[in-house]
Formats: C-alpha cells, structure tokens, sequence
C-alpha cells in the first residue's frame, strides 16, 4: 500500500517496461473483447450481409460456376465470404476510436504512461481479434451451406491468413479513425472503401480470366491477398502464391501498425 | 533542482491566431491545494491539458515533479492523476473493471492494485456497486468513480478540471470533503480548475486568478481580498478582472466553443 515501494519497484518509464507493455496491450485486447461479448445486437447484426452474400450468390451463381467448368461454387466462395465479414467487422473496429473520442475514454488512454504503439497494437490486436470470432461464425455458417475443407489442418492453415487479414484491416481502420472527429465522416470514408476493396478482392470470382487493368487493380488490393491466401490454405487454386499471400499481407501489416502510432502519437485533445 | 512540484514557465497556447494561453508562469509547492479561479473560456482548461500531456505548447515549459512534459512524457504521466471536465469512464464496463484497466494500464501490481481499488472504492462509497455496468450511475457517482480511479496509482498531483460542474451543492460538499482528507491522509498536491469563487476560497490554500489567458493575480484567499481592501473573495475578483466572474459565461462559452472548433481542424 505504500507509494514508494511501489515506485522502487517499478521506477521511471523505461525501468518496468517490459512487464507493462504487454499488461497493457493485454488489458486494452481484453477491454474490446468484453465490449464485444457483452453487445449481442453487434454479433448477429453483422452476420446478416455474409450471409446473404452466401446464400444469394453461392446458390444462385453455383450451376452456372460449376457448367463452367469451375467447381464447386460454395467451395470458392466461403474464403471469399470470411474474408468479407472479416474485413467488415476489422475495418468498422476503428469507429471505436471515435466512440472513445466522443465519450471521453479516450482521454483516459491518452494520459496513461503507455506508449502509443502499445495503443495501437492492443486496439488492434483487440479488433482483430472481434473480427476472427465472426470469421468463425461465418466459417460455422458455411457448414451449413454446403461447405467442406479437405482436412482441419487446412482450416487451421486458414485461419494464419484469416489472422493477418484481421490485423491489416483493424490497423488499417483504427488509423484512419485516429485522424476523424466524427462518425459521420468515418462511415463515408469506410463506405467509399469497403465496396471497391471487397468487389475487386478476387472474393467473388476468379482473378486469372479478368482483364489485364482490373488484373492489376486486384494485385493492388490488399484483400486480395487475404482471400487467395485462405483459398489456398483451404485446398483451392491460388493466384498469388501461398507465400506471397503471406509476405504481403504481413509486411503491409506492419507498415500500417507503424502509421498508425505515429497518428496515434499526434492526436491532441 | 527546485522544490516545486509543478513548475511553469512562460507557457503559451496558440490556437491560429487565438491565444488561449498568453507566457503564464507558475510554481505550485509540493502538497499544497492550490485553484485555477477564472471565468469560462479563460484559459483554464487548455492549461490543465498541456500540463497533463493532451496538448502541446506553443511555447514555454512545463515540469511535473522535475520531469518535462513534451520530452519525457512517459515520466511525467505517471506522476499525476486526472479528472477531466467531462465523463472519460467506460459505460460499458463495470465500476470495478474501470479502475482494475487504469491500475493495469499505470503498472500497479496486482496484489497491490486490488487491495488499492477496495480502499478507494470505500472511500468513495461505491463498492457496494462495484459490479454494476458505469452506464447506470448517475453523475455524482460517476465522478467519484473517476477521483477514486485518478488515485488508484498513486500520483504525487492530482488535477481536476472543473470537477463539480453538474453535480447538486449535496455532492459537491462531498466530494471536496474528500479531496481535503486525501490531501492530508496522502499528502497529495492538489491542482483544480473552477469557476466557482466559493469553492477556491473553501477548499484551497492559494487561489491562482485566470482571465483572458493571463495570470492576474496569485494569492491566498485572505491575501486576495486584502491586497485589493474588499470585504469578499468576489469583490476582489471583480476588482482584478473588471467583472463579476459569471457575466461572461454567456459569450465565452461561445468562445469556447469557437476554440475547440479551431483545435479539430488543426
């Protein structure tokens, strides 16, 4: 109970902070987690579009795909539906920020002795975290619908890309958050961002009889990288190249972690 | 070295080409109660804001407890607990989980940390609640919810901004009947902002007045209204500044807000 006991311990920044550093990404992971868990509406509300999107299209385009020559339409699809939701859930995560801006939280996190890149890696770790637990939903979903991976250690094996998707994507909107004021503005920006992001990902259909331009606006995106790498990992056919997939999508990751501290580091209330 | 445990030095904060903050210079000594008496819009806030790490200074300095804010910040943010003008509690959580994250986030250990959030909770007669979602508090619980969580790690100052606006005269008597007992239990220094003359005069030891940005007086209560031969606290104020300390609520809470505008675009 004594003060200065405490602090011979636990001394100036640098002194104690080793131990702090993951206590506090940790309780900054287990605070979204808890949000999450206890908002119920959250959960099923943001199932309706994955589920939408698998059963209007994995039935409706199926005999068609499979005429074609392609395959399994279901079995194309689900990696391409997981990683809508996820993408989704990880990019909405970052309006959090804003809520914590506008209810005062945020103030709170602001002044604790944290560096911002801790900040920055638990909401995203946090996040991330939200937004596999829907990938799994949806994946559960899938089941349902028809779908089947070759062997566990594929859906394991998935679930590494289902990962780095999450990260890149909760960063990638937490950064984002980090510069707005406003809902408002969020909401349009993840509109405006969402759509192309998801429509030219490689989720729908298959990259490698599109035209050279949209070829190429394909390798841009990031999503691509996700759904081919969880295509892959699942049995299917990938684009890019498993490795690829993985190297890209690990290091845009921590290049937009970076980004992101840094935003984090100038925010001033 | 020096004995100060806050020690300003001609800090200025320029929003644009309002300066909210005009070279103000100060000393606080350690465990002393001292108040940031001025109307609103007088710079108080923002003040509050670049001694506790939240906004940079245009220019001047700022050592909390020998340390700078803007080069070791980490430092100086473990020294000090707050209480901001508006809620920065998390509604959806527990009272309980509020104050265990804060301890967490701050490095207190746990058996430290636990014993620590049931003696403030006591202290603030709200562990009886300390499971209950933040959401259903009421204001009054809700800050003294948010001084037990500024002492949780044990700072050396502890700055509450405006801390009984919105509360009922029942509440706010006991809350600075608190914050009078930590002083002297803790040897806490203390460091509030109010626009309440009645409240500076209660509770602290040296009033500092704020109006326009600039420092106009620094004193005693007693010395305050002997210096300028007025019978009250308010009369002295009066004379300092010109004007009675609510006549610009009105237009400086426009200011205010005009402010804060600036500081989102910037």
């Amino acid at each position: 109970m004594n003060p200065s006991h405490r602090r011979m311990r636990c001394g100036p920044a640098e002194a104690c902070g080793g131990i702090t550093n993951m206590s506090a990404i940790y309780i900054l992971w287990l605070r979204q987690l808890k949000r999450y868990l206890r908002s119920r509406s959250r959960i099923i509300g943001s199932l309706g579009q994955p589920v939408l999107f698998l059963v209007a299209l994995g039935f409706g385009f199926g005999p068609t795909f499979q005429k074609a020559g392609q395959g399994n339409y279901i079995q194309f699809l689900v990696p391409g539906i997981v990683a809508m939701s996820v993408l989704f859930t990880a990019l909405f995560s970052g309006i959090e920020i804003i809520w914590d801006r506008q209810f005062g939280f945020l103030k709170e996190i602001l002044v604790a002795p944290v560096s911002r890149m801790e900040i920055m890696i638990g909401r995203t770790i946090g996040g991330a975290t939200v937004a596999m637990i829907q990938g799994t939903i949806v994946f559960a979903i899938s089941f349902l619908a028809g779908f089947r991976p070759p062997s566990a250690g594929n859906l394991a094996f998935a679930f590494v890309f289902m990962f780095l998707t999450a990260v890149l994507f909760t960063a990638l909107g937490t950064a984002i958050a980090s510069k707005l004021e406003d809902m408002q503005g969020f909401q349009l920006i993840m509109n405006f961002l969402i759509m192309p992001l998801f429509f030219l990902s490689g989720a729908l259909f298959p990259v490698d009889s599109l035209p050279g331009v949209l070829k190429m606006v394909v390798a841009i995106n990031p999503l691509s990288y996700g759904v081919d790498g969880m295509r892959g990992a699942l049995g299917g056919i990938t684009h890019f190249g498993l490795s690829t997939d993985f190297a890209v999508l690990s290091i845009m990751a921590v290049v937009i972690l970076a980004v992101g501290s840094y935003l984090f580091s100038k925010i001033q209330l | 070295m020096n004995n100060s445990i806050i020690d300003v030095k001609h800090l200025t904060k320029k929003f644009k080409d309002f300066v909210a903050v005009n070279d103000i210079s100060f000393a606080v000594t350690k465990g002393e109660i001292v108040a940031f008496l001025g109307p609103n819009g007088a710079g108080k806030t923002t003040t509050i804001k670049m001694l506790t790490t939240l906004l940079v200074p245009t220019s001047g300095s700022v050592r909390l407890s020998n340390s700078d804010v803007v080069s070791h910040q980490e430092e100086t943010r473990r020294t000090f607990g707050i209480v901001f003008q508006d809620p920065s509690l998390d509604d959806e959580l527990t009272a309980w989980e509020n104050l265990e994250y804060h301890g967490v986030l701050y490095g207190v250990e746990k058996n430290i940390r636990h014993g620590r959030i049931e003696e403030l909770m006591k202290f603030v007669e709200l562990w009886d609640r300390k499971n209950a979602l933040v959401k259903t508090f009421s204001g009054g619980m809700k800050r003294r919810l948010e001084i037990a969580r500024g002492l949780l790690h044990h700072p050396k100052i502890f700055f509450l901004d405006e801390p009984t606006i919105g509360l009922d005269p029942q509440t706010r008597n006991h809350m600075w009947n608190y914050v009078v007992n930590l002083n002297k239990k803790e040897n806490i220094t203390i460091f509030f902002t109010t626009h309440y003359i009645e409240e500076a005069e209660k509770v602290a030891q040296r009033i500092i007045v704020i109006d326009h940005g600039k420092i106009i007086a620094t004193g005693t209560p007693k010395e305050l209204t002997i210096k300028t031969n007025s019978k009250t606290l308010e009369e002295a104020f009066l004379k300092y500044t010109g004007h009675a300390i609510r006549d610009e609520s009105v237009s400086s809470a426009d200011a205010m807000r005009a402010r804060r505008g600036m500081w989102r675009h910037h």
